[in-house]
């Protein structure tokens, strides 16, 4: 590594190539500094100004989305988004990506990325008490699938497990187009007091500036800034280095330390070191507070001998935080972390320049106006088109596809398909237990976490299918707020907002840049449709190797609110003799859907059509008729449709399966009545005496519901498709994903 | 009456026990820190669940050093009750306060589930409330949760009848089948010869209201408080490990 002499030296424009710059950036860091920047300043330059910390290509199209709302008390902006719950308490939650250091270093990746997003949430003054995760892998043909898989859901596990948080929930999905590029979005949910909430604007010219934490070493330097704003080239073995290494016992004490420092009066602002570490961290609270900040660098505790400016500051080290304390209060924050053995140091102080100004040694090794890093960074209204073969990826003519000969073998093939299968391979392996919330474990549409001395509830999900989104990003985004609404409203819950964390390839192309265009307003139209508004989250560009880009995912984590939480409702029928009813109507639509990939091996159509006014309305009824207490079980129909809808609804019962006799004539092709995916539907379960209230409830909105049979005995059947064993239906879901995962090792 | 929960760095079920006695059970419960040697004159000391110094080395080999472990050890000498969960049970055993060893679970995998155990003994102090025999859905959470001893260990424990939990099948049996993690004769749990110090795997605190994972477990804490109201049963059975 250079000295400091050379560190101090003018940058080149070569040097900006190396840092990933652009010559128009460069000449635009010059300009602003009056000067050529020295390579210390050129490399806070080049992580502030990556697409990861600045949003350069998404900013202009994030400021469509609806951020407002009666519960949000902090939109977008801060570390996370909270959300007002009643009673003084309030909610904060945030979903991130990890998707590029996952795939290099699949186990610390995917670690990482979870104690990553706990920090932004308990920044907030939030305890956390939920992690949910949207993980995205390749096909099972592919060698490396089933290691990436492996190592990400031990590094989850072991991550979430270790640091006493739950992990309550997620969807998996796998698919041929995420063989070069697997997606790790993690979500945590905290909860705290609406008064008592902590923020990252730096304040008080003289106030101390105190590093706490994990020491700083040479892990992660460019690892999320740098590796997460570039393209794979199929040399990610040599990047193993920048991927950070993650210590969930430490994460432990910091989490424990903070909320007890929380509790006394002593923070005036903190942030997590998270992304491009120290440079970051300081530069965002400088800026959100409009002040400067002066930081000594040999102040800061270090784990090796002879570390650079460069690398202190551009270190990814995990577990560290970077904390304004009000003057006088370094005693307490020291006192607070030594009783959890962790470092507290002061390192700077707040300044009054507008100048980040960083010393080592005695001498500036470097001086920049903050504003320049943060609001006057680039933002790009990048050019779009639409791909050329969009409108031929639509085409699909429904008539020209056979019908299946034995829709019973059909049904088993798609319950056994791993999109579809049991994840209990996968949410075994994670505590979902601690801290003695949880209500509905994952297994229903939604997770549902009791709020301890009140009578509410949390609903939880995340969803997107990536599938509609590659047909049509506006429908598909659309779809994605919808059908995680839904999922909330199924477990009893108000969808009161969301997060989003949106995947994409490299937006330096006109394609996905309206991929991404169109997904961000579809996500503006569903959240304004359904009242939630979008409190933070993140983007995630670059997720191609050798120029093959995934399909656009704009995951959607929603956060539902039950006024009681015995109104907690679960997907699973409860009773023989219960009536089975459709909430909504299908279509004859079968585009994008699961049966279609799967049985006829295409990926094509239009995705399912979806009306917000309608999906609204769905939500006003079901809800009603939870909150009324009709209801014994609600779920979301989804991938395979109809039939795959009421074989869950048979078989996840925990005490056992129970069948249905279902008697409809379809006014449709067979196949797309029993597995398209129309929207805006929801089964449900009820006694037969709750019906005529029912059937007012959906009048009275209006909507559409139709009676469709009868849970009866040990067989699915729905009329004249389907007749099969409830235990066949049972062992070809759970044994699907553990069979595809143990081949590797026979 | 006082219950005592200890927090070592890295315990996570220490609130969920502490909440288990206080909100659910309504009794007093004091937080005890592993730096402490006062145990605050309580007649229950509970080691929780977790990862005590992020289980480096072994799940349970460095907190087996905290100061409180010696303070918990006297105690358990003078007949106090100790309750080990799950973290709480390796440390039992590296602190040689329970005979044999949590290694790594037979799949090496982490598991998280409902797990069906047999109350195998009701002469204990965390079981007295208990039909012998009973049945309970408890959940397990662990990584290192297979319990392995010597041949003559085992044989000692099941002729003492130390073993007070056993992991068992729908059907009620201790099959393999019933068996998540692998554990020597499908033991969920153990006492000490005396019946006063008792670990186990599944986690009792994490099953105690209907609403949140069942409350089959309610008992086990209400056994200890009757034992305590009442004297039981360590003196009791003491003879019994005599005969």
């Amino acid at each position: 590594m250079m000295n400091f002499d050379e560190q101090t030296r003018t940058a080149t424009a070569t040097d900006a190539a190396e840092h990933g710059l652009t010559p128009d950036e460069f000449a635009r860091i010059c300009d602003g500094m009056g000067r050529a920047p020295n390579v210390v300043e050129l490399a806070v330059f080049s992580v502030m100004w990556s697409e990861h910390c600045s949003y350069k290509s998404s900013r202009v199209h994030l400021k469509g989305l609806p951020t407002t709302g009666d519960h949000v008390l902090q939109g977008p902006g801060e570390n996370a988004g909270v959300l007002d719950i009643g009673d003084g308490m309030a909610v904060s939650f945030k979903i991130e990506s990890h998707n590029h250091p996952s795939f290099v270093e699949p186990y610390q990746g995917a670690a990482t990325g979870v104690g990553g997003i706990l920090r932004d949430i308990f920044t907030m003054g939030a305890r956390p008490i939920a992690n949910l995760n949207s993980l995205r892998f390749g096909s099972f043909d592919h060698p490396r699938t089933r290691y990436l898989v492996d190592g990400v859901v031990r590094g989850i596990g072991d991550y979430g497990n270790c640091v006493g948080v739950p992990t309550v929930g997620g969807e998996v999905y796998f698919d041929a187009a995420y063989n070069g590029n697997i997606l790790v979005n993690a979500m945590t949910v905290g909860l705290l007091r609406a008064d008592k909430i902590f923020r990252a604007a730096a304040a008080g010219v003289g106030n101390p500036v105190l590093y706490v934490g994990s020491k700083t070493g040479r892990d992660g330097i460019h690892g999320a800034s740098l590796l997460a704003s570039a393209e794979f080239s199929g040399e990610e073995e040599q990047k193993r280095p920048t991927v950070q290494v993650g210590d969930p016992f430490t994460e432990k004490l910091l989490i424990e330390a903070c909320l007890e420092l929380m509790e006394k009066d002593a923070i005036v602002a903190i942030q997590d070191m998270g992304a491009a570490g120290l440079t970051s961290s300081s530069v965002e609270m400088a800026g959100r507070g409009g002040t400067g900040l002066r930081l000594d660098l040999d102040r800061i505790p270090v784990r090796e001998t002879g570390m650079t400016p460069y690398e202190i500051l551009l270190s990814e080290s995990q577990e560290r935080m970077l904390i304004v304390a009000r003057a006088g209060g370094e005693d307490i924050v020291r006192e607070v972390f030594a009783k959890w053995q962790l470092d507290a140091e002061v390192v700077g102080e707040v300044t009054d320049d507008g100048h980040l100004e960083v010393l080592f040694r005695g001498q500036i090794a470097a001086r920049i106006p903050v504003g320049m890093l943060t609001d006057d960074a680039p933002a790009y209204d990048r050019p779009q088109s639409e791909p050329s073969d969009f409108e031929q990826r639509q085409e699909l003519a429904i008539d020209q596809l056979p019908l299946p000969e034995d829709y019973n073998r059909t049904l088993l093939q798609l319950l056994a398909a791993p999109n579809i299968a049991s994840k209990a391979w996968v949410f075994g392996q994670y505590d979902h237990f601690v801290r003695s919330n949880t209500v509905v474990a994952p297994g229903s549409d939604a997770a549902v976490l009791r709020i301890k001395d009140s009578d509410k509830g949390l609903a939880l999900s995340v969803d997107c299918n990536s599938r509609y989104c590659l047909l049509d990003p506006y429908v598909g985004a659309m779809i994605a707020v919808a059908e995680a609404a839904r999922n909330v409203v199924c477990a009893g819950a108000r969808p009161i907002g969301v997060t989003n964390c949106l995947n994409f390839g490299n937006p330096e192309k006109p394609e996905i840049m309206w991929q991404f265009a169109q997904a961000v307003s579809g996500i503006r139209d569903a959240c304004v449709a359904l009242g939630t508004p979008v409190t933070g989250g993140n983007v995630s560009f670059y997720n191609e190797t050798e120029g093959r880009a995934i399909p656009p995912t704009p995951t959607i984590g929603m956060v539902g609110l039950l006024d009681s939480v015995s109104h907690h409702t679960t997907q699973w029928f409860k009773q023989e003799g219960d009536i089975v009813v459709l909430l909504g109507r299908g279509r004859e639509e079968i585009g994008g859907s699961e049966y279609l990939a799967l049985v006829h091996g295409r990926v094509a159509g239009t995705p399912p059509w979806v009306d917000l006014s309608l999906e609204q309305r769905l939500h006003k009824v079901c809800l009603k008729a939870i909150t009324e207490g009709l209801i014994a079980s609600a779920h979301d129909i989804s991938e395979g449709g109809l039939a795959i809808a009421l074989a869950e609804c048979c078989i996840t019962r925990p005490e056992g399966a129970l069948g249905a006799v279902i008697d409809l004539e379809p006014a449709m092709r067979a196949d797309a009545f029993l597995f398209g995916e129309s929207q805006s539907r929801i089964l449900v379960s009820l006694e037969r005496r709750h019906l005529a209230r029912l059937r007012d409830i959906a009048a009275a909105a209006p909507f559409d519901i139709q009676v469709l049979g009868e849970v009866r005995g040990r067989r699915l059947r729905i009329h004249p498709h389907v007749d099969v064993d409830v235990s066949e239906l049972r062992e070809a879901w759970t044994t699907a994903l553990p069979r595809y995962m143990d081949k590797g090792n026979e | 009456m006082r219950w005592g929960v200890v927090t070592f760095p890295g315990s996570n079920d220490d609130h969920d026990t502490v909440h288990a006695i206080g909100a659910v059970l309504g009794e007093p419960v004091v937080p005890l820190w592993h730096e402490d040697r006062d145990l605050h004159g309580v007649d229950v000391v509970v080691l929780p669940g977790g990862f005590s110094y992020g289980d480096y080395l072994r799940p349970g080999a460095m907190a087996r050093f905290s100061p409180i472990i010696e303070s918990v050890a006297t105690f358990a000498e003078r007949g106090g009750f100790v309750w080990g969960i799950c973290n709480g049970f390796q440390v039992l055993c590296e602190a040689g306060l329970l005979p044999g060893a949590l290694i790594r679970n037979r799949d090496l995998r982490f598991i998280c589930r409902m797990a069906r155990i047999r109350v195998e003994e009701t002469d204990t102090a965390f079981t007295c409330r208990y039909a012998r025999s009973a049945l309970l859905s408890l959940p397990v959470k662990h990584g290192d949760g297979c319990y392995v001893a010597d041949h003559e260990t085992l044989e000692q424990l099941e002729h003492n009848r130390q073993v007070v939990f056993r992991y068992v099948d729908p059907s009620g049996a201790a099959s393999d089948r019933g068996n998540p993690n692998g554990s020597l004769a499908n033991i969920a749990g153990i006492c000490n010869a005396e019946r006063n110090v008792l670990g186990m795997m599944p986690h009792p605190e994490h099953a105690v209201e209907a609403l949140c994972g069942g409350d089959d477990a309610l008992e086990m804490f209400k056994s200890v408080s009757q034992a305590i109201r009442q004297g039981l049963p360590h003196r009791q059975s003491l003879a019994i490990s005599d005969r």
